[in-house]
């Protein structure tokens, strides 16, 4: 909290306004209205609607096709998350070990940032196609038996990669802000006392990166859980069987494609509980970090 | 200021038809070659009259289509006409209030409507159970063979004989593999409905109970016996690697059109694709299992069909029907036959095709209806419906893969998808 | 992150040839995709559909991009190109411009203001950081219609406007201006007009710059929303008529278009943010700190 603000009254609200008047509009009254669908069964066209209490609720708590996304859900985003950090930290450490063209890798590196989704997701299949990828090729020679289609594993692997590939330019930024930010005296000092190069990182880089560290694994953690809808539905549309779908590809399949209204309606809303959970995880977070970061 | 005055008066001077034009919407989802077709075909029937505007508006994929138009009736703001894929007309049929009948929409509008013109095969899955007819076929398509001649020639094949039942499909595709030809010798598009809901057609065995769900609520019976056997000789060739999987929808034909497979069963409308791709390819029928009486029956349509939205205005219903009266005459469906690769609607447009000489230089066009109108349709080959067909599809996609993935026989893919249906069907329809 | 500042990390002789091969392959891995579509947009529909593709360019670069100008695009879509580039970077740097408005307002308000229930709003607005539109997107859609706002530019623009990312951003920001600064320019007479066009917009420009990246990214590469709410073609995306193009049933797709499409679908957004990445960058990693 400041100690100096301005005194006005009327002026904040009027500030205000705009932002809150759209969250109103295209958020809240939306959530409100799925909050609604989610307590009733109807068809698809909305002519006829029942009550059914928590019905909805029960029915997808309890299907096993929910938890398999549950599961598919947590794998796919760790996965991600650890690959795009890990990748992005191993680079960031490279790049700083370099002093002359330093630019011209990190124009490269930021490309993928800028890709849509939807096209991301086309460019993967069509390099990884089982048939006329032109990357296939090789891996068949090397005599894997690559076949997305019907390998739920390798499937997971494909978006897995495609969605790491999408994330590494943002944690690679971070990764070197955080880096640069490392007094040279400490490095300095471990030198001195004879630290290999590998032990030096381990002990005093990597446990100074840790504030960047966590608030990256947040924001890749929502990355994995939402932002990857555009890759699945591009690269497997959930399969081979349901080996790709996760719980945001299910809310689409389920209301989108399926026209389970009520269905659909109930996981949004256990999403939306996801999602303020998180969101209210991440304030506390941010929170401290303003206060002693 | 002069010339804008000079327009003004040009107006004022125009009569007033032109202010009197009443829009309808058409929303679809052409895409591709397919899309220009839909633009040409609203163009020139806004050029032929002058009382009504048809907008076509691409809303993305089938299903996205469909969402769409339903999100839009919920808001209020549907269009008055929307293409609806095959695996939707379940959906649309339990819509009662939300559409208005096709049939309804053109006598209404002042048009003598005869069943009797119109392909039966075809009319007959998009008409209530008591045969009135609820949407206008757009774009109907059948499964049929295409074959790879150079890849026959180098394993040793009849080039001018494509296999015409399963077991010949087999050997050949075998041959293939083990003559070093090529790496697969079979693929396909579509295995729920070339290989379930075609295949029971074709064969005449029961897909679903009641007529296949066009006389009631269907309950699965695609574990039947010849189901099974035909299921488990697919996931045998797959082990060997004699079939490949290429995807649940049209994925496959780019096995085909790679030149990796040498047979492939893919709809007729995907035709287009394998001619641009310059390969030597031929065409034959779908085959059918030698083993079943009766065989070959007649194969059921897919493809998509335009409904006809309700409560909208007299004016507007009036311009529907002139439109799909329009979209019914014999020049407009001979184009879109000869241009899009999809089957005419009405006899007319079949025999004026024929007349032309079109089918001799194009056998491949004639073949799927042919399949269609071989035989009086029974129980089992008029088409399958059930009032989720999208999910079902999705089940049984999903234990196809199970099965092809070796993890299951197909006995259990296919027992697992008739349970696993039968509760979704069950559940959707408030059971 | 400037070149040529001496990093606590620089390594010498084969550790740094090293870390030279490492970028180098990762660099590699990185671009490779979009290397890819380019190749494949200078090649024939033939070639591309009888893979493996050949990872040189083609001869067809001219006409496949001259066709896709020219007229081919507006053949199936019914709109030319330029008319989807056009809606496309509208509506993406409307949303961004939107945003960096009204996000900068409210933070402006909850930072150096203080009234009954401003935590209570603060919350209002952050919760809705995270929620996806696909996952609200029904009932959003009948708003849009009770507005009157189908087919057009603001029933585009608004709702992706609704997200907090920004605000939270501005509000860090905001926080880490000392309160000095503020006693000062009070002390000099300033409202809060002038307190912000003198010294907190100068100071928030690397920031901005920052956030006009980000949303202008997010804007451009929407689909599913621009699909909903647009009924003409006029109204396109340059990311739906590409999906538009690609045939998911029985049509034949014009491959080499859809590789042109899609290389100039996705050129715009990398160079914004390559010709920005020096602001980009440093607001970025400065605002989230």
């Amino acid at each position: 909290m400041r100690r100096t603000v301005f005194p006005h009254k009327l002026l904040p609200w009027l500030l205000l306004a705009p932002q809150l008047a759209i969250t109103l509009i295209f958020f809240y009254w939306p959530a409100a209205q799925a909050f609604r669908q989610s307590v009733l069964r109807e068809d698809p066209f909305g002519l006829s609607s029942t009550f059914v209490g928590l019905a909805n609720f029960r029915k997808v708590l309890n299907d096993p096709s929910y938890l398999n996304a549950l599961q598919v859900t947590v794998i796919f985003s760790v996965l991600v998350a650890f690959f795009a950090m890990a990748i992005a930290l191993f680079l960031a450490v490279q790049v700083e070990k370099i002093i002359r063209g330093k630019g011209f890798y990190r124009t490269l590196m930021i490309w993928p940032y800028a890709v849509a989704p939807a096209i991301a997701g086309m460019l993967w299949l069509f390099m990884f196609n089982p048939s006329f990828g032109t990357l296939a090729w090789p891996l068949r020679q090397l005599g894997i038996n690559w076949n997305p289609l019907l390998d739920g594993d390798q499937a997971m692997m494909l978006v897995v990669a495609a969605a790491t590939w999408k994330q590494i330019s943002y944690n690679f930024l971070f990764f070197v802000a955080g880096l640069q930010a490392i007094p040279k005296s400490l490095l300095e000092a471990a030198a001195i006392d004879g630290a290999t190069k590998r032990r030096a990182f381990w002990t005093i880089v990597f446990p100074l990166l840790t504030p960047t560290t966590f608030f990256l694994l947040v924001v890749n953690t929502v990355y994995a859980l939402f932002d990857t809808f555009g890759i699945i539905h591009a690269v497997t549309g959930g399969g081979p069987g349901k080996a790709t779908e996760t719980l945001v590809y299910k809310v689409y399949n389920d209301g989108f494609v399926n026209l389970i209204m009520g269905d659909s309606a109930a996981q949004s809303v256990i999403l939306m509980v996801i999602v303020i959970a998180l969101t209210a995880f991440q304030f506390r977070f941010i929170e401290k970090r303003v206060h002693y970061g | 200021m002069k010339t804008v005055n000079l327009m003004v008066a040009g107006l004022v001077a125009m009569p007033m038809a032109a202010q009197a034009q009443t829009e309808i919407s058409w929303w679809h989802a052409m895409t591709g070659a397919n899309s220009e077709v839909v633009e040409k075909i609203a163009a020139d029937f806004n050029a032929s009259q002058s009382d009504y505007v048809v907008k076509p508006v691409f809303k993305g994929t089938y299903p996205e289509t469909l969402n769409a138009g339903i999100a839009a009736f919920r808001a209020g703001q549907a269009p008055d006409i929307i293409q609806v894929f095959d695996v939707g007309t379940g959906v649309m049929m339990g819509a009662q209030g939300a559409i208005k009948p096709v049939a309804e929409v053109l006598t209404e509008a002042g048009f003598a409507f005869d069943k009797s013109q119109y392909l039966p095969g075809i009319v007959g899955y998009y008409s209530s159970p008591e045969g009135e007819m609820l949407s206008f076929p757009y774009n109907s398509s059948s499964p049929i063979l295409y074959y790879n001649k150079d890849i026959f020639e180098k394993a040793g094949l009849d080039v001018d004989n494509p296999p015409k039942t399963w077991a010949e499909v087999w050997a050949a595709a075998r041959q293939i593999k083990s003559s070093g030809a090529a790496t697969c010798g079979y693929t396909s598009t579509w295995l729920t409905w070339i290989h379930t809901e075609n295949f029971a057609a074709w064969n005449n065995v029961s897909w679903a109970s009641n007529e296949n769900g066009l006389a009631g609520t269907p309950e699965l019976a695609v574990d039947g016996p010849l189901f099974v056997k035909h299921f488990q000789e697919i996931a045998d060739l797959a082990k060997e690697g004699v079939f490949v999987y290429g995807g649940r929808t049209s994925e496959a034909k780019q096995n085909f059109t790679s030149g990796e497979c040498g047979i492939l069963t893919e709809s007729s409308g995907g035709l287009g694709d394998i001619v641009k791709a310059g390969i030597n390819y031929g065409i034959g029928q779908l085959p059918y299992d030698e083993t079943a009486e009766g065989a070959p029956q007649n194969t059921t349509p897919g493809g998509a069909s335009l409904w006809v939205m309700g409560g909208k205005s007299d004016e507007v219903y009036k311009g529907v029907g002139t439109f799909f009266n329009y979209l019914s005459q014999t020049d407009v469906q001979e184009f879109l036959h000869q241009e899009s690769g999809y089957l005419p609607v009405t006899m007319a447009a079949y025999e004026a095709t024929k007349a032309s000489g079109f089918y001799e230089t194009n056998p491949a066009r004639e073949v799927p209806i042919t399949q269609m109108m071989g035989k009086e349709p029974t129980e089992n080959s008029k088409g399958v419906r059930a009032p989720n067909l999208p999910q079902i599809r999705d089940i049984l996609n999903e234990e196809f893969e199970k099965m092809l993935a070796g993890q299951q026989t197909a006995q259990e893919a296919l027992t697992a998808a008739t349970t696993r249906g039968n509760a979704a069907i069950k559940e959707a329809t408030g059971g | 992150m400037v070149d040529g500042t001496q990093s606590p990390l620089v390594a010498k002789g084969a550790a740094r040839t090293m870390a030279h091969f490492w970028m180098i392959l990762g660099v590699i891995i990185v671009a490779f995709p979009v290397y890819y579509v380019f190749i494949a947009s200078t090649h024939s529909v033939q070639t591309i559909l009888r893979p493996p593709l050949p990872l040189l360019p083609g001869s067809e670069m001219w006409d496949n991009y001259s066709g896709a100008f020219s007229g081919e695009i507006n053949r199936i879509g019914g709109v030319s190109l330029w008319r989807l580039l056009g809606n496309t970077t509208l509506i993406a740097v409307g949303i961004a411009v939107g945003k960096i408005v009204i996000s900068m307002a409210s933070a402006y308000a909850i930072v150096f203001f203080k009234f009954p229930f401003r935590m209570a709003c603060f919350w209002l607005i952050f919760i809705t950081l995270m929620l996806p539109v696909e996952v609200r997107i029904q009932p959003t859609y009948k708003v849009m219609v009770d507005l009157g706002l189908i087919d057009t530019y603001a029933g585009l623009i608004l709702p992706l406007i609704a997200s907090a990312t920004a605000t939270l951003l501005f509000r860090q920001f905001f926080m880490t201006i000392p309160d000095e600064l503020l006693e000062a320019a009070r002390v000099d007479g300033a409202g809060p007009w002038r307190f912000f066009k003198d010294i907190l917009w100068p100071l928030s420009l690397t920031n901005v710059a920052a956030i006009f990246v980000i949303q202008f990214i997010y804007g451009w590469t929407q689909y599913l929303w621009p699909l909903l709410v647009t009924n003409s073609n006029e109204m396109n995306t340059i990311v739906i008529a590409l999906r538009k193009m690609i045939s998911f049933a029985d049509a034949d797709t014009p491959w080499n278009l859809v590789m042109v499409t899609s290389v100039l679908a996705i050129l715009p957004p990398i160079l914004v943010v390559v010709l920005m990445q020096r602001w980009f960058v440093k607001g970025l990693v400065e605002t989230e700190k």
